[in-house]
Order: C-alpha cells, then sequence, then structure tokens
C-alpha cells in the first residue's frame, strides 16, 4: 500500500449518475484488477473506497457512481485538481485460478473493475466472455470498451428495454466459471447457479487497509475483511448470511 | 536534543505515542507500512475470553469530524491472541505492548488478565468497562462507581503488571468512576472510550449502523477527551493515557498539559495509516517551538495551585 497524490487528468459523465475519472501518478502498488483506491476528500473524515477499472504504467481510471457526499463532491472536481489516495488495497481477481473461458458477470457499478480483469485475462491467452446487468437501457456503459477488447458482450435490462430481459442470470447457462462484481443480491443468485469463480463485495469500510474490523464478514475459512482478505472472494469461501 | 521518553506506570517509553485499541490491529498491517518500532508501545486490539465475531455490517458511519464504528469486539479470543497473533507481532515489534480486555462477566476480566499477566511481551493491561454486564441488565461496567472497582479489583488480584482501566466517557461525573478505580487499586487510567452516537440514512429512514448505535471517535471528540483527562488528573493524580480525536503534535502536548502520561491515538490511524509516525517526527520541533526540553516535565503542566 502506498499513500501518493493523483492528478485528475478527465472526469465527465458516462451516464446521468455515473463519472469516469482519469488520474495520473504512481501505480506501481496495484497488483491485481479488482484493487480499489481509498480517496481522500475536503471536509469528509473517512476516505472513500472506489475499485480500479484499469490502469497502466502512467495512471489508472476509476468509474465511480454517484450515491453520497463524497462521491458528489468528486463528480464536481476538474482536471487538474489533486486527490491524496492509498494505493494497492485489497485482494484483487486471481488471472491464475481462471480457466479458458471465464465467464465475467458486473451488475451497475460492479461493471468497472471487470474490464481491467478481461483486458490482463486475454494477455494471458484466455478467452472471457462478459454479461452486463443494468436496470434500464440509460444505466448502460462500458458494453463497448468491452467490446472492442474483442470479447463477446451479453447486456441485460431489468426492463427489457435493451438486451436480454430480466437479471444477470438470464444470461447464464448455470455452471460456468464466474468472475463477479455486482450488488450483493445479484452475486448471491450468480453464486446459486456457477460451478466456481470469484465474487468481488462492496461494504461501508472504516480502514481500507485491515486495521479496524468495521468490514469483516463470515466465511468458510472464518471471518474474513472485505478490505483486506477481498473484496475478491473465492466461490468456496462465500457464505451467505 | 529534545527528550520524548516518559515513565508511565513504571513502563520507561520512548515517546508518548501509541496507537490506540481496535485501530491498529495487532499491528502487522502497519508493520507493513513503517517500523513500528518507532511506537511508544501498542494498544492491541480489544481481546475477550472467547472469540467473538462481532456486530453484524454496517459497522461503520462517516460523521463531521470522525466516525461511528460499532465493531462489536471482533477478535479471535484470548487464547489465540497468545498463541498466534502475539508471536506475529513479536517478530516486528520489539517493546512491551499494552494488553486490551473486554469482558461480560467479572470472570472474563480476570481470566484474560491472569493470562496476559504470564506473558513477556504485555507490559501493561488496559481493561475496557465499556462493555455491558450481562450479569447486571447488560449496564456497562464502566458507569458505576461500584462495577468499575469490582472490575479493578478483579484484576488487580490476579496480575503484578501495571493495570489501567480504560474509561467510557458515556457518564456522569467521570471523576467519581476514576477515583473509585484509584481507591480498587488500579495504576493507571485510559480515557476516554468513544462517545455513543448515531445517523440516520435520509434515503432509507433507518439508523446507518446495524446496531443502531455506535462508538464516536476521530478529531471532533479531542476538547471532550482533554476535559476528562484533566478532571481524572485532578481526581486521582494517577499516571493517564488520554485518547481521544489526538491528530497532532501538538494535540499531544495539549493532552500532556491536561495531565496525560502517554497519549493513544485512534481514528486517525485509519485514515492517515502513518499518523502516529509523523506525529512522533513533529514532536521535536514543537517542543521547541513551546520551550518543552522534556516531555515528561509538562504531564499535569496546565494545573497551577
Amino acid at each position: 500500500m502506498n499513500q501518493l497524490t493523483y492528478t485528475i487528468t478527465k472526469n465527465a459523465p458516462l451516464t446521468a449518475d455515473v463519472y469516469r475519472m482519469t488520474l495520473t501518478g504512481d501505480t506501481s502498488a496495484i497488483t491485481a484488477p479488482g484493487q480499489f483506491i481509498n480517496i481522500k476528500l475536503d471536509g469528509l473524515f473517512l476516505r472513500r473506497p472506489i475499485s480500479i477499472c484499469d490502469w497502466d504504467e502512467e495512471g489508472l481510471t476509476i468509474i465511480y457512481k454517484v450515491v453520497g457526499r463524497g462521491t458528489e463532491q468528486m463528480s464536481k472536481m476538474k482536471s487538474g485538481e489533486t486527490l491524496d489516495c492509498l494505493v494497492g488495497l485489497g485482494n484483487g481477481y486471481d488471472i491464475a485460478a481462471c480457466p479458458q473461458n471465464p465467464v465475467l458477470v458486473g451488475g451497475g457499478v460492479g461493471v468497472p473493475p471487470l474490464y481491467g480483469l478481461a483486458k490482463r485475462l486475454i494477455a494471458s491467452d484466455r478467452k472471457p466472455s462478459v454479461i452486463l446487468g443494468f436496470n434500464t437501457a440509460a444505466e448502460i456503459f462500458g458494453d463497448m470498451e468491452f467490446a472492442s477488447l474483442g470479447v463477446n458482450v451479453t447486456v441485460t435490462t431489468v426492463d427489457g428495454s435493451a438486451g436480454v430481459k430480466g437479471f444477470v442470470t438470464s444470461a447464464l447457462k448455470g455452471g460456468e466459471y464466474v468472475c463477479a462484481c455486482g450488488p450483493e443480491p445479484m452475486l448471491k443468485a450468480v453464486h446459486k447457479i456457477a460451478s466456481g469463480g470469484q465474487f468481488s463485495f462492496e461494504a461501508r469500510m472504516g480502514c481500507g487497509f485491515g486495521a479496524c474490523m468495521g468490514c469483516s464478514c463470515q466465511t468458510v475459512a472464518g471471518p474474513k475483511r472485505i478490505c483486506k482478505d477481498g473484496p475478491v472472494l473465492t466461490y468456496e469461501e462465500i457464505l451467505w448470511p | 536534543m529534545p527528550n520524548l521518553s516518559v515513565n508511565l506506570a513504571g513502563l520507561r517509553l520512548d515517546n508518548p505515542v501509541i496507537p490506540a485499541s481496535g485501530t491498529f490491529g495487532f499491528g502487522y498491517e502497519f508493520a507493513e507500512l513503517y517500523d513500528i518500532n518507532v511506537l511508544g508501545s501498542i494498544a492491541l486490539k480489544g481481546t475477550t475470553k472467547e472469540p467473538r465475531f462481532g456486530n453484524p455490517l454496517p459497522r461503520i458511519a462517516e460523521c463531521e469530524g470522525g466516525l461511528i464504528n460499532s465493531v462489536g469486539l471482533q477478535n479471535p479470543g484470548v487464547h489465540a491472541v497468545i498463541d498466534e497473533e502475539l508471536p506475529r507481532l513479536e517478530k516486528v515489534f520489539h517493546k512491551p505492548a499494552v494488553a486490551n480486555i473486554s469482558g461480560f462477566a467479572i470472570e472474563d476480566y480476570a481470566c484474560c488478565a491472569e493470562l496476559f499477566d504470564k506473558d513477556p511481551r504485555i507490559g501493561i493491561l488496559e481493561i475496557n468497562v465499556s462493555c455491558p454486564n450481562v450479569h447486571n441488565g447488560g449496564m456497562s461496567f464502566g458507569t458505576e462507581p461500584e462495577s468499575a472497582a469490582a472490575v479493578t479489583r478483579a484484576v488487580k488480584a490476579v496480575t503484578k503488571k501495571p493495570v489501567f482501566m480504560k474509561l467510557t466517557p458515556n457518564v456522569t461525573d467521570i471523576a467519581a468512576i476514576a477515583r473509585a478505580c484509584a481507591d480498587a487499586g488500579a495504576d493507571g487510567i485510559s480515557l476516554i472510550n468513544t462517545l455513543l452516537g448515531m445517523r440516520i440514512d435520509l434515503k432509507r429512514r433507518a439508523p446507518v449502523i446495524a446496531n443502531t448505535m455506535g462508538g464516536f471517535s476521530g478529531r471532533a471528540v479531542f476538547p471532550v477527551a482533554l476535559r476528562m483527562v484533566w478532571q481524572v488528573y485532578e481526581a486521582t493524580g494517577l499516571p493517564i493515557m488520554g485518547i481521544g480525536g489526538v491528530s497532532s503534535a501538538e494535540d499531544v502536548i495539549e493532552m500532556l498539559l491536561a495531565g496525560a502520561t502517554a497519549v493513544q491515538v485512534g481514528a486517525e490511524n485509519l485514515v492517515k495509516p502513518w499518523a502516529c509516525p509523523q506525529i512522533i517526527e513533529a514532536l521535536p520541533a514543537a517542543m521547541q517551538k513551546y520551550g518543552i526540553e522534556n516531555l515528561s516535565d509538562i504531564i499535569g503542566g496546565a494545573h497551577h495551585g
């Protein structure tokens, strides 16, 4: 983990309430897709954890949804402003554990980390396919970016306004190895029909680096911290409350 | 060269800065970030007789100048702490640590204290009396002088190590509780624990914290903590570990002037992981600015007459 200052190079909306922000700075602490950064914002005590969408040597991209004071403040920031971040946090997706054809399943603002994962799976000679779930057509983002990686993309919407009507599970046969990120009900539904995989969880965090036990969950292997032992947990270790 | 060392109930600390229990785990997450031997000591994660998973999530809520937590004393239990956590800590930390003990019955406290008493890696026992007493309708041990004194006596009976009673601020008369602990043989007082608070999520129209209420800490509580350190110093004269909202070298000096011998840094560690070493590094310049040669000279220095 590092504490670093990043400079915003771009911050623009993708939909009504989802923004993409690009940051330049040292990314050497990032070791796996699915990791997150923890952002200090003026006037707020706790940092805000946001998953990393993608990164290279020069910087990183985050995609976030405006859900409260922190993300609202972020949405108003301009290029050239700086952010104090803890970086290299969390246990991300394990590429080596993925089979040849994993299915990446993202729901809403759970989609972004799967992009960095897809790129690295392809780089390691795997052929992922992608299922992206949204409530409605107006909320869709990221589908074109995945398509440009050459992966097969299926979009689902709950109201049927685009793609397959229904939840992401409508596009799964069952029995697949899945790398998932999204709201907990989605993760649970996907976990139920998958044969294996890796699932990224979200939680209100205190520190983001394993010190406060604010985001613990029960697993087959005992209590784990979403921030440090997760956010990505394996299919086998997950226990649903 | 300014002298940062203090003598805390017989234990010589290189400096008075100690990360507070519950914000530092068992130390080794931070040992990945910096050499934790720069710290005066470490107050370990609150330990109970049996393992505890703690409270349901969410356990954390944002507040102005701090946070509310309702972790619920998640810990692996005293036996696992001694057999698994302390051996790991020992590899990266070479000073006596502060064991923090919680219990739900007086026997629980005595059981943990007896086990830690035998452990050479532990220098001080810090007894958290903010927990509910299951044999007394769930009333916190720390809210009545008699029950706080009873815990003190039970712990003192089984250990020769210095015993610091960690007091809850959620009381009418902190001095009366501290005096009861002092009369029962406490070697020192740690304060304050968190202030009971809550937040409501406007969208859900429901409490943010799953357990409704939690403990508020962070910079905002500093004046309350300082006031209580002041009162307890006047009431008991015992060595004090001052806790609550400490985030700078100036805060450390202020706490010492109020009567603290050492200072614990809590919530600040969670948002600034390097907070403790940064405070320790900033102390010499701050001491010089206020004409302090030895930190130990200023303990209680703002009390006149």
